[in-house]
Order: structure tokens, then C-alpha cells, then sequence
């Protein structure tokens, strides 16, 4: 259950703004991942001929329009054809061109999941899959347009790199470092207004996790939104006593292994935290890592082998407990 | 030159057809496993794409000025070793290796292990989306190049392939020429029992393609549709080329079962005396 004032912030905001109780930067800091991306793509087209950007008619909600306004001679819109985006993004790929293609996460990786295996993993392409409006922050649209198991299925794939941005700041910067990788990516960003929490110097490096605190009780390993609501659980907990760390893992493939690792030895206690399936994503992958590498006690936070459904991203958020609180509650009842 | 032949007879073409399919068999023989039938029926096609139509280099595969080929049917990957090895992109003892572990013939056509082949294919229904996306490429930077599709008939069954029809109109990419392998079969039987194609030609040109109907085994009517698509401007064209499965071997001429199986070393040796004979 979330505070008073905690509700009464959730009212504040417009629906597509979510407002974790630790908003105190003000609503200045906060901004859509997406949109971040839409200025990223916007100055790397500026800076760079060779990228082109193409999109399967969500360019307005993508944010791609805005390259689209400034570069028409190197946006292309495949229309509602997903398959087709993938296809031609590869085909630009092969022709010499610095290939972004963007539509909803769940269509991308799932209308398209064959030809993203087929086409641009087992080629190893260098096409740059960067999709919004993942989890179920979503919203109103409800599970079809709610992806909660991209992750897991972009994993999978041989050669692709795994990148879930937790604000504008990291976003920008990870658009700007997979330019500079030569291969298939996938980014995954989100609709809703999220606050700033990477530091201002902070500085992205593919497959580099970022420690904020280490815990000597808990530490949780969160991508996303997650992070955000990771730190509010640990300062929740730290009041009462308890010393627990954060780490953003925005590169879940290749996992960071040597943070995990020194956290893992540091603490009683993991808990990954996405907005995600608990199948096959960030928790699955640093599963699967510790309980070969350093058996850990282990808690996920995410969608529990659901969909998600219509609702606001707060009241998604609440219902699924992607929240401080559940955090917390989680952390106290592993420890004792 | 060596790197662009461009010898435009007839006779030429059919021997080097001749030779094609004389590895092809004798490559899927040595396999024991792979598609013979789809390999066969496309053969013509890709003598006169290989050795006439395209500018390539096999000494460069990479050089950024030759018209690509993607064999979109990957099934028929004997077919594209066989022309790739012939050109002289690699050795001809290397097609004895087809499937075998370690070997870069994978059973279907893998880009990153063997120079030449512009896409891994074997997923039906993704080459023309890839061939667009190059002749889009191509187009941007000012290259003349023209980007050739080798499609099976029964893989226009895969929705994709309407996706990458609408967006060649709609780009009005002139540079790509794609050709369908309309041998009538697939590895259930016919295509018109499975899941009718027809009317292919109409279908094409509703889709806003410049469509040339040809019989895909007449060298001549391959040449003269590849050299009309390059004067069509605006569009793509599609060239149905129609053709027969098995095709240069009479006892697996027509015959769906040989989709997927390879010849007995009896069946090779019966099949290379014909072939032979036919050469004299």
C-alpha cells in the first residue's frame, strides 16, 4: 500500500507520467526514454550520412518522426509490416548504411522474431533494433501492445547485445555508444515520463553495470524504470536500517558478471527487479549466471508469468508490484 | 575481363548450365541429403544471372559496384555453390563438403562462412525484404548496381513476401529484378493442391511490379526478360519464369518427391550419362 502522499503525487501527474514517491527532483527531470531517443537519433543524423531509420508507422509515438522531418531522404516507412522493417533494415545494413528501425518492443521482437534470428543475428548484421513502449507502463492499450517478454527473446539470439536504459541521460548515451559497436543490438525503451537517475557524469559503456551503493544486507540488480524504484526501496529500508545497494545491469547481454560477482560475495542477498516476465529476463539471466558461478539466495521482482492489462501506468505498476514497497516487503521477508 | 563476363550466347550458357547441374548432382549425391528438384529447376536462371547478366568479381565479393544475388528459395543452395564455384569464388573440390561439419556449404546458404553469399537464407519468405533494403542502399549512393531475388513458388505462400512487394512499388525500386522459380511444386505436392498461388502474374502486376512471363528454361527468354527490366523505370519487375522441377534429368522431371531427397550413386550415374549425352 503506497502512502497518502504518495496517491495524492500519482494524481498530480498526467497518465503517462509515472511519479514514484522519490520524485523530489520535480517533474523538470523527467522525461520518456523514447523521447530521448527521438533527440539522440535527431543529432546522430546530423553528425552522421550514413544512418538511416526506418519505422512500421508509429513514427509519431517512436519519435523517429522527428529524423523523419529532418533526414526525409533517409527515413523509410514500411508501413504496418514488421517482418518487412526487419528485412529492408537488414538489406540497408548489407548496402553500407547505419540501419535503426523502430516500432512497439512487442511487435519488433515478436511479429519479427524469426527474421530478426534469420536475417540479422546469424549474418550478424550490424542493424540497431530500438524499440519503445515496452512493459506495462504502456498503460491503457492493455497487454497486446504491452511487450513483457522481449527481453527473454532478444536474449536468446546468438550475437545480439541486450540494452534497457533506465532514463533520458542513459538513453542518449547508449544510442551514441551502439553507433560505435559493429553488430546486432536491441534497445528497449518506454513510453512513460521517467525521472533522471543516472548521475550527471555518468558515463554508458555496453556491458558495464553501474554500481550506485553495494549492500552489505541486499543488493538489487534492476534495468529500466526499475532502477528508479530500486533506489526509492533502498533508501525506504536504509531508514530502516538495513544497508541495501543498487546496481543498474542496462547491459543485460553480455551481463556484467565482475559487478555481479563482487555483489553477490558482498551480501546475504540478490534481488533483480524489472518491468519484465520473471521468465527469461534480467532476473532469469543473472539466475542462471550465480547459480553457476556463486549459488546466492535469490529473489525476482517482475511479471509473474502473466500479461499485463488496461490501466494506468501507476495502477499497472501497483497491481503487478513493481513498487518500493513490494521491493521492500520482498527484501525483509528473504532476510528472515 | 575475368571479373565481369558478359559472353551473351546462347550455347555458352546452356554448356555452363550443363556443368551446373552436373555438380549440383554430383555435390548432393556426396551429401546424401539436401534439395535436388528446386536446385535444378533454377539452374537456367542463375547460369545467365552468373555467367552473362551480373557484374561481380569473385576475386573481390565484397566490391561495392556488382549487382547481388540473393537466393531467397536457400533450399537451393547446391545451386548457388555449384555457380559460385564455377565463377571461381572458391575451389571446386570444396562442393564435395556440402553439410559436412565444418564445411562453409552449410545446408543452407550462410554469409558468414562462405564469401559470395550476400544473406544467410533457408527461412523462406525474407530475401526480397533484404534485396530491397540493398537496392534502397544502392540508390542512395548513387550506384547503378541492380540487385537480383531468387524466389520459390511456394514460398510466396509466406506473407513477408507481400510486405516486400508493396515496398519495392512503393519505393519504386527499378533496381531490384526478382524471379519466381514457378516449378508447380513444393514438399507437400503441388502448389495449386497446398495453397494455390495462381494467378501469380496477376497477382504481381496488382501489386504494382512490371511482370515478364517467361518459360525459365528457354536461355534466350531469360536473357531478354533480365534485359527488360533494366529499361523498365519506376518500378520492379518480377519475372515468373516457368520452369520444372528436376529439370536436365528425366526421371526427376515433374516429380515432387524429389524436393528433398538426393540422387542413389545409381540414380548419379544414370543422371550424369543423360546430362553428358546431352552435351554432345
Amino acid at each position: 500500500m503506497g502512502s497518502r502522499e504518495q496517491k495524492s503525487e500519482v494524481r498530480s501527474q498526467k497518465s503517462n507520467t509515472l511519479s514514484p514517491p522519490f520524485s523530489k527532483r520535480g517533474k523538470e527531470g523527467f522525461i520518456a526514454t523514447r523521447d530521448a531517443y527521438g533527440e539522440a537519433l535527431l543529432e546522430l543524423g546530423e553528425k552522421r550520412a550514413d544512418v538511416v531509420v526506418l519505422d512500421a508507422d508509429l513514427s509519431g509515438s517512436t519519435k523517429t518522426g522527428k529524423f523523419a522531418k529532418a533526414f526525409p531522404e533517409r527515413f523509410y516507412n514500411l508501413g504496418v509490416s514488421e517482418q518487412d522493417l526487419i528485412g529492408t533494415a537488414s538489406g540497408l545494413s548489407l548496402a553500407g548504411k547505419l540501419p535503426f528501425a523502430s516500432t512497439f518492443a512487442v511487435f519488433e521482437t515478436g511479429r519479427a522474431w524469426e527474421q530478426i534470428r534469420q536475417t540479422v543475428c546469424y549474418s550478424k548484421l550490424n542493424v540497431k533494433l530500438v524499440a519503445t513502449h515496452s512493459g506495462i507502463t504502456v498503460g491503457e492499450d492493455g497487454a497486446s501492445h504491452q511487450a513483457v517478454e522481449d527481453v527473454a527473446l532478444m536474449r536468446v539470439l546468438p550475437n545480439m547485445t541486450v540494452i534497457v536504459p533506465s532514463d533520458g541521460n542513459e538513453t542518449r548515451q547508449v544510442i551514441n555508444a551502439i553507433v560505435d559497436y559493429s553488430g546486432p543490438v536491441y534497445v528497449r525503451l518506454g513510453r512513460a515520463k521517467v525521472p533522471a537517475v543516472m548521475p550527471d557524469d555518468y558515463k554508458f559503456k555496453i556491458g558495464k553495470a553501474y554500481t550506485f551503493h553495494m549492500g552489505r544486507d541486499a543488493n538489487i540488480v534492476a534495468m529500466g524504470i526499475m532502477v528508479s524504484t530500486s533506489l526509492e526501496a533502498a533508501r525506504i529500508l536504509k531508514d530502516e536500517g538495513l544497508d541495501i545497494g543498487v546496481i543498474n545491469m542496462s547491459t543485460v547481454k553480455p551481463l556484467d558478471t565482475k559487478t555481479l560477482l563482487k555483489v553477490s560475495k558482498a551480501c546475504k542477498l540478490i534481488v533483480t527487479a524489472e518491468e519484465h516476465s520473471i521468465i527469461g529476463g534480467l532476473g532469469s539471466a543473472i539466475s542462471e549466471f550465480l547459480s553457476e558461478n556463486y549459488p546466492t539466495k535469490i529473489r525476482r521482482i517482475g511479471l509473474i508469468d502473466d500479461f499485463g492489462c488496461s490501466g494506468s501506468p501507476e495502477e499497472l505498476l501497483k497491481l503487478y508490484g513493481l513498487t518500493p514497497d513490494n521491493i521492500v516487503k520482498t527484501i525483509k521477508e528473504a532476510l528472515t | 575481363m575475368k571479373s565481369t563476363v558478359t559472353i551473351r550466347d546462347i550455347n555458352f550458357l546452356k554448356e555452363k548450365a550443363r556443368v551446373l547441374r552436373m555438380e549440383i548432382l554430383k555435390m548432393l549425391t556426396e551429401a546424401g541429403s539436401g534439395h535436388t528438384g528446386g536446385s535444378l529447376s533454377a539452374a537456367d536462371i542463375v547460369t545467365v544471372l552468373y555467367f552473362c547478366k551480373m557484374r561481380h568479381k569473385p576475386e573481390e565479393p565484397k566490391w561495392r559496384e556488382r549487382d547481388r544475388f540473393i537466393l531467397s528459395k536457400g533450399h537451393a543452395a547446391p545451386l548457388l555453390y555449384a555457380a559460385l564455384s564455377l565463377s571461381g569464388y572458391f575451389e571446386k573440390p570444396l562442393l564435395k563438403t556440402l553439410r559436412k561439419l565444418g564445411s562453409p556449404l552449410q545446408g543452407h546458404p550462410c554469409s558468414k562462412k562462405l564469401p559470395g553469399v550476400e544473406i544467410s537464407t533457408g527461412s523462406l519468405g525474407q530475401g526480397l525484404s533484404v534485396a530491397n533494403g540493398i537496392a534502397i542502399g544502392l540508390k542512395l549512393d548513387g550506384l547503378n548496381s541492380r540487385v537480383y531475388c531468387l524466389l520459390g513458388d511456394g514460398e510466396i505462400q509466406e506473407g513477408q513476401v507481400w510486405e516486400a512487394a508493396m515496398t519495392a512499388s512503393h519505393y519504386r525500386l527499378d533496381n531490384v529484378c526478382a524471379i519466381i522459380d514457378n516449378n508447380g511444386l513444393q514438399i507437400d505436392g503441388y502448389c495449386s493442391d497446398v495453397m494455390s498461388i495462381e494467378p501469380i502474374v496477376d497477382k504481381w502486376r496488382a501489386f504494382g511490379w512490371h511482370v515478364i512471363d517467361i518459360n525459365g528454361h528457354d536461355m534466350k527468354a531469360i536473357l531478354d526478360a533480365f534485359d527488360e527490366a533494366e529499361t523498365v523505370k519506376g518500378k520492379p519487375t518480377m519475372v515468373v519464369a516457368r520452369t520444372v522441377k528436376g529439370k536436365g534429368v528425366s526421371f526427376f522431371e515433374g516429380k515432387v518427391q524429389y524436393h528433398g531427397i538426393t540422387p542413389t550413386p545409381e540414380e548419379l550415374k544414370k543422371a550424369l550419362k543423360e546430362l553428358e549425352e546431352n552435351g554432345k
